[in-house]
């Protein structure tokens, strides 16, 4: 089996303030979805959440603040997976939450040095 | 206590103290030299006691015949003497005055010392917890090939390599430094837990014996969880597990000795005493930040302790089998995550979720899709039990299969 990252994506500005029982239920459904992969043993690395908040340094020393509202969609986290094609990747990523949320998945095979 | 009854009740409390202590005293090559002089001065007591009567003080009686005969063994061998006193560091003049320490603290000492070798992972479990059996739990060769099922000459073989192997791997018996414990009591704990499951889901039909078997696990832990360097959470979450899965060690089995399912389980024969127990070192386990898979298994087990379905049980119930997953795969886990999905969110939910998890080769596997499909396709339900019921070895499975296929028939 291969490892694929999957990277999630969301317009941040766009996001719903939510209150704590939805917070909640949010993390629930990310559960749900994350362990389901582990049950199937194709779960390589949970990930992580990345902040809202960050730097990008370009040539020339320029470096520029987060979040990147002039781009429509921002990582918000990543997790890597365990399959043998990419269509398969693609499946285990069909239930993810982040697509309920207007956002999406990228599924990228890594490629090991 | 009557004679007959003491000196097996003796073996099994004072075999191991006094072979720890001795073992410590020699070192990992002679540890055989250990286990003579200890059966022989059990030997002595059977003979002797037998025909004048009980010792005043057995245990003091022992102690002091096994030191004596120690100390006879090392005046007659006296290379063999010279060679542990280097070992030990002996620092007094005359190597025959050794002194054996039978003290309450150096046999605790002595016995975690031994507990971190017996642990160590150049074993594979099934050696360990043979070890463990017999130089930690005072267990014969006889009934150790009882708890795996096989022959003494099986087990006498796996114990001598096992033996072998820590003599050529050179593990000292040594309180162990406070790095070698954090490298080092997650291999002791593992085997521990393996030690606690061998009785707890054994196929074995001897109850006293598995009972045992989860009873030396508990004491072992306990033992950890007495010393302030071996009180980590981990332990503690342990033995907090060991204590919930045993409250229910009495309403497991009906008078014919036949598996009474979690459902059907009368809930006064649950051992209230044990739960409290297990609450106790549970909350003792939240100290620090620490999340070990004992803790989400000792989550579980918290929850089972309450019979009643509620959303909130199953919900806790499926949010723990979530994160132990994340933690450790297995199937058992990735089986009872279903289980727990399916009173969470429902049969639909947890069928389309089964039938991802792959585990075609695995009875229960077949008898978890069985129980799902139960009232939403009868059909199915049978073929996955007759599936389950081809696959699974065990008598006690078996019966209780076939008694669902029977009652899905009648329908």
């Amino acid at each position: 089996m291969k490892d694929f990252l999957l990277i999630f994506r969301t317009d941040i500005a766009a996001m719903p303030k939510r209150s704590p029982e939805e917070m909640q239920a949010n993390t629930k459904r990310w559960m749900d979805w994350i362990g389901g992969i582990a049950a199937q043993n194709k779960l390589t690395d949970r990930g992580n959440r990345l902040n809202l908040t960050g730097k990008v340094l370009n040539p020339n020393n320029v470096i520029t603040d987060g979040p990147y509202t002039e781009i429509k969609e921002s990582i918000v986290g990543y997790s890597i997976v365990k399959a043998n094609t990419e269509e398969e990747a693609t499946e285990l990523a069909k239930e993810c939450p982040i697509l309920g949320a207007g956002g999406n998945v990228e599924i990228r095979e890594i490629s090991v040095m | 206590m009557k004679q007959a009854e003491l000196i097996p009740h003796l073996f099994r409390t004072e075999y191991r103290k006094i072979v720890s202590v001795l073992c410590k005293l020699f070192g990992i090559d002679h540890i055989e030299i250990a286990e003579d002089l200890v059966s022989d001065t059990f030997l002595l007591a059977s003979e002797l006691w037998g025909l004048k009567g009980l010792p005043e003080n057995p245990t003091a009686w022992l102690y002091t015949v096994a030191k004596n005969k120690t100390k006879d063994y090392l005046r007659r061998n006296s290379l063999f003497a010279q060679n542990i006193s280097k070992e030990i560091k002996y620092t007094t003049t005359t190597s025959e005055e050794i002194e054996i320490d039978l003290s309450v603290r150096n046999i605790n000492d002595s016995q975690l010392a031994m507990m971190f070798v017996v642990c160590h992972p150049c074993n594979a479990a099934e050696a360990q917890i043979g070890l463990a059996l017999n130089l930690l739990c005072g267990f014969g060769i006889g009934e150790i090939a009882n708890a795996f099922l096989t022959n003494k000459t099986a087990i006498y073989k796996r114990l001598q390599r096992a033996k072998e192997k820590l003599r050529t791997e050179k593990i000292a018996i040594t309180q162990p430094t406070a790095s070698e414990i954090n490298e080092r009591l997650p291999a002791v704990l593992t085997t521990l837990y393996l030690l606690y499951n061998e009785g707890y889901y054994s196929p074995n039909q001897d109850i006293t014996l598995r009972k045992d078997l989860c009873l030396e696990a508990m004491r072992l832990t306990y033992m950890l969880v007495e010393n302030e360097h071996l009180n980590t959470p981990a332990a503690n979450a342990l033995l907090s597990l060991m204590c919930f899965q045993s409250s229910r060690f009495d309403s497991r089995l009906n008078p014919q000795g036949e598996i009474v399912l979690y459902q059907d389980q009368d809930t006064d024969l649950w051992n209230q005493e044990l739960i409290e127990k297990g609450e106790y070192f549970l909350n003792q386990a939240s100290e620090g930040n620490t999340l070990s898979k004992y803790h989400l298994e000792a989550g579980i087990a918290y929850w089972h302790t309450t019979k009643a379905d509620t959303d909130k049980k199953w919900e806790c119930i499926l949010h723990l089998y979530n994160h132990l997953l994340l933690i450790e795969y297995s199937p058992i886990a990735a089986l009872n995550r279903t289980y727990a999905l399916a009173k969470a969110r429902g049969k639909q939910e947890a069928i389309k979720e089964a039938e991802k998890i792959n585990l075609s080769g695995n009875h229960l596997y077949h008898s978890l899709l069985g129980e799902l499909y139960m009232s939403i396709d009868n059909t199915k339900a049978i073929t996955h039990f007759h599936n389950a019921l081809a696959l699974t070895k065990s008598a006690a499975d078996k019966l209780i299969i076939s008694n669902k296929i029977l009652k899905l028939m009648e329908h």
